[in-house]
């Protein structure tokens, strides 16, 4: 699905990259752990987040991930939003919980780790 | 080429930002993206380490026509049992860290399984010294 796609299912706010909306989206992944993220995230996947912490934005750009959502309604600061704008990463948030939004965009056909096609080498220890 | 960056400990403002240049240089100059996105989650997390467990040190890369050797020394309070911190799930990040989202005790377990190969030195009470290699693709390769 498309990265617009994403933002409409959970009737989440896009607080930057309103311009990449078009980006293809192939899977997806829950973390509140940064090491976690960097281990079971690639290009081409969103992560849903509980985590507001500039941190996260940083890990982002090093898996180069589409976009980052943060849910249960939690407000990302402003420096982590002019972080995002300065590296160019879409961020949204959505008002529904981790559970839900991992529900939601599941039913729509968003896969997660374990379908993901090209995952290299340490794919069989993934959750 | 090489790259060096000085990373202060508890500084989580700067944070980061070593990985960050380390992998947009090797991005510009040239280098696949996966071996980019390798070498940029190696340097976070042994970035990280020196930011959370130690005081202050230095982070870099040496680009060499085949690889990429990844190095991160620190003057902190080492690490007693190599063996037991190379375990998935260990952590000794306080409260505050992990409230960050740090401390899944992944750290050393990332650099491990994203490098080809990996060093881990350390003196109690003096500091720890990271080793990491990635081999760049073969042509016939990528
Ligand atoms: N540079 C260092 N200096 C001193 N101790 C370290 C250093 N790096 C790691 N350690 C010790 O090894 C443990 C495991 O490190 P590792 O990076 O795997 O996990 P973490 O940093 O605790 O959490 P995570 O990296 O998942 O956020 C640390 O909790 C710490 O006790
Ligand atoms: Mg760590």
């Amino acid at each position: 699905m498309q990265l617009r796609d994403v933002a409409r299912i959970l009737e989440a706010e896009v607080l930057t990259g309103e311009d990449k909306l078009d980006l293809t989206v192939e899977a997806g992944c829950g973390c509140d752990l940064i090491s976690d993220m960097l281990a079971f995230t690639k290009e081409r996947m969103i992560v849903l987040t509980g985590l507001v912490s500039p941190q996260i934005i940083r890990a982002a750009e090093m898996v180069d991930l589409v976009a980052i959502v943060f849910v249960r309604g939690k407000r990302p600061t402003p420096d982590i939003i002019e972080l995002s704008n300065e590296l160019g990463l879409p961020i949204m948030c959505t008002h529904y919980p981790l559970y839900e939004s991992a529900g939601l965009l599941f039913t729509a056909g968003l896969p997660g780790w374990r379908h993901w096609p090209r995952a290299v080498g340490g794919a069989k220890d993934a959750p | 080429m090489r790259l060096e960056y000085h990373v202060v400990g508890r500084d989580f403002q700067a944070a980061g930002g070593a990985a960050a240049k380390i992998k947009r240089t090797l991005r510009q100059i040239g280098i696949d993206a996966e071996t980019a996105r390798r070498v940029g989650i190696v340097a976070y997390e042994a970035e990280m380490n020196i930011v959370i467990h130690a005081y202050r040190g230095t982070v870099g890369i040496d680009i060499l026509p085949e690889r990429v050797n990844i190095y991160a020394d620190d003057e902190g309070p080492g690490i007693s049992d190599i063996a037991l911190a190379m375990q998935v799930g260990y952590s000794t990040a306080p409260e505050d860290i992990r409230e960050m989202g740090f401390g899944a005790g992944l750290g050393l377990p990332n650099m491990k399984r994203y490098s080809d190969e990996l060093e881990v030195e350390s003196q109690v009470g003096s500091g720890t010294s990271i080793r990491a290699v990635i081999n760049l693709p073969t042509k016939e390769g990528s």
